[in-house]
């Protein structure tokens, strides 16, 4: 059968430029409110009394933003960008791609506006209400056809590993949006799940981890396979690896969200088999890890001066510490200490700043000057700039974390000789406080990078304009 | 915990579809001569 999309001679460069530039503009915004709510936990009369303004609505708009505004954007540009390249053939659809971009903007200003409001289902990373929900759902679907589809009229017989990587992302969201998301509307903009009590604390976490490891992993796996070997302009280090890496990962993912349900009603064997996954999962992380920084054996010297390939190889460091700490804290008796203290936030974001905003931005700034017919972005110097603030801003907001964490579990837990807690909780609260003046400066010099970075990608696009790129003949098997 | 008897199942079933899709790879040829798969992406975009 001949689809249109198999006789086009150009690439749809047009939504991954629309989807790149907003990636940049969603992390600004993003970690603008991310900074917000760090102050705020700092000097709490910052939400100056106003109710839209208050820490608990802020918090989700920053998460979501961060997660499925940045990073789904950024996941969309690669997505499409790598699809088409590796494939040899344009998008499967120009129409599905188009709306794809304007339904997906439209869901991020929908909760960009409703969780001010206090419009909430009370699921972490799913607080949207139904009628987005339901949004969120017609734009996967046409996300699905279009990346799908361009696989399924490729012109390359083998399928490059970062498409499998993109595509079990697309595939699994899409289960675990239908799955945790499932309530039942009680009038415009109010639901109840439709399960209840530790059965929807289960499907939550189940839900929860699984968009940690298909959203935020998986998907940006596949622009590290992808990314990493165009900037470095070597083959990934080992192809067949990677290969492994990636069906090792999809196998055993699955289950490792009850570790966030320790010591909780769910039954302590659930509890188990969720901190032995997440054990297991060391194994598939860190081999992925090594073989994309193994990618540069032989031309380290690469990064010394190109800022690109350190954004993109350090981003992979933190991605090996943090699946390293991660199965770490989910340890049951680790967990015990760990557990509801700040470490929590900590590791969320060295996985979130160190590997998912690293990995992205790195992308982007190889993608942005080609998409606009540009060698490199206007300024070099700028990305060199970007680097070292956000690299320095993400180390002292862990480590600030990480010493404000344990202090906290380990203040929580003192008991005097006669079995009385010898600390109040607003005694590690108040203990916590110097930590959080150094997380808010971790975030301001993050945020820095991020202005940095759109001052230069608005440079960059006005400097050149947007190109239409030829597909290639087709050399190889058809 | 009803909920495990929708969630196992559920994951018996993905690893089922897991396992297609990698004897599907392997028996349509996905992984013949693939170190030079890893070189394709450098040469031609």
């Amino acid at each position: 059968m001949k689809f249109p999309n198999s006789q086009a001679t150009v690439y749809n460069d047009t939504v991954v430029r629309q989807f790149a530039i907003m990636t940049v503009v969603w992390g600004v915004v993003g970690m603008l409110v991310g900074v917000i709510i760090a102050a705020q936990l700092t000097w709490p009369e910052l939400n100056l009394g106003i109710p839209w303004l208050s820490y608990g609505r802020l918090r989700p708009l920053h998460t979501n933003a961060v997660i499925f505004a940045f990073g789904g954007c950024g996941l969309f540009a690669t997505a499409y960008y790598v699809v088409q390249r590796t494939c040899q053939v344009r998008l499967f659809s120009d129409k599905l791609a188009a709306f794809t971009f304007w339904g997906w903007q439209l869901v991020i200003l929908a909760a960009a506006i409703s969780l001010p409001l206090g419009f909430t289902q009370g699921k972490e990373y799913a607080e949207l209400e139904w009628p987005i929900d339901i949004l969120i759902t017609l734009v996967w679907v046409a996300f699905a056809v279009v990346f799908f589809g361009t696989v399924g009229t490729r012109k390359v017989r083998h399928i490059y590993v970062a498409n499998w990587f993109y595509g079990a992302f697309i595939l699994a969201v899409a289960l675990l949006h239908l799955v945790n998301s499932a309530a039942i509307p009680a009038g415009f903009m109010k639901s109840y799940s439709a399960y209840a009590g530790v059965q929807d604390a289960m499907v939550q976490w189940w839900y929860g981890h699984n968009a940690v490891g298909f959203f935020l992993t998986a998907g940006f796996l596949g622009m590290m396979y992808y990314f990493i070997p165009k900037q470095a302009e070597r083959p990934v280090y080992s192809y067949r690896l990677s290969i492994v890496h990636f069906w090792a990962l999809i196998f055993t993912y699955m289950w490792a969200g009850p570790h966030h349900l320790h010591y909780t009603a769910l039954p302590d064997w659930t509890q188990s088999v969720g901190m032995v996954f997440s054990l297991i999962l060391l194994a598939p992380s860190w081999g992925g890890m090594i073989n994309g920084i193994m990618t540069l054996s032989g031309a380290w010297h690469k990064l010394r001066d190109d800022p690109i390939l350190r954004f993109l190889i350090v981003s992979l460091s933190f991605y090996g510490m943090s699946t390293f700490e991660g199965p770490m804290m989910s340890i049951k008796t680790v967990n015990a200490l760990s557990h509801y203290t700040d470490w929590t936030v900590g590791h969320v974001h060295s996985g979130a700043l160190g590997w998912v905003g690293l990995v992205t931005m790195g992308s982007m700034y190889y993608l942005i000057p080609k998409l606009f017919g540009q060698k490199k972005m206007y300024s070099v110097k700028a990305i060199e700039i970007h680097f070292w603030t956000a690299t320095i801003g993400i180390v002292i907001y862990i480590a600030a974390m990480w010493i404000a964490g344990v202090m906290q579990g380990l203040m929580w837990r003192a008991i005097n000789a006669d079995g009385t807690l010898t600390y109040t909780f607003v005694e590690s609260v108040k203990a916590t406080y110097p930590f959080y003046v150094l997380r808010l400066l971790g975030g301001v010099l993050y945020l820095g990078g991020m202005l940095i970075m759109l001052w230069n990608v608005i440079k960059t696009a006005t400097a050149g304009r947007a190109v239409k790129v030829n597909i290639p003949a087709v050399t190889a098997h058809a | 915990m009803d909920i495990l008897y929708l969630l196992i199942p559920l994951s018996v079933v993905l690893v089922f579809f897991i396992l297609a899709g990698f004897w599907w790879a392997i028996y349509r040829g996905q992984f013949e001569d693939i170190e030079a798969e890893g070189e394709r992406i450098l040469r031609n975009d």
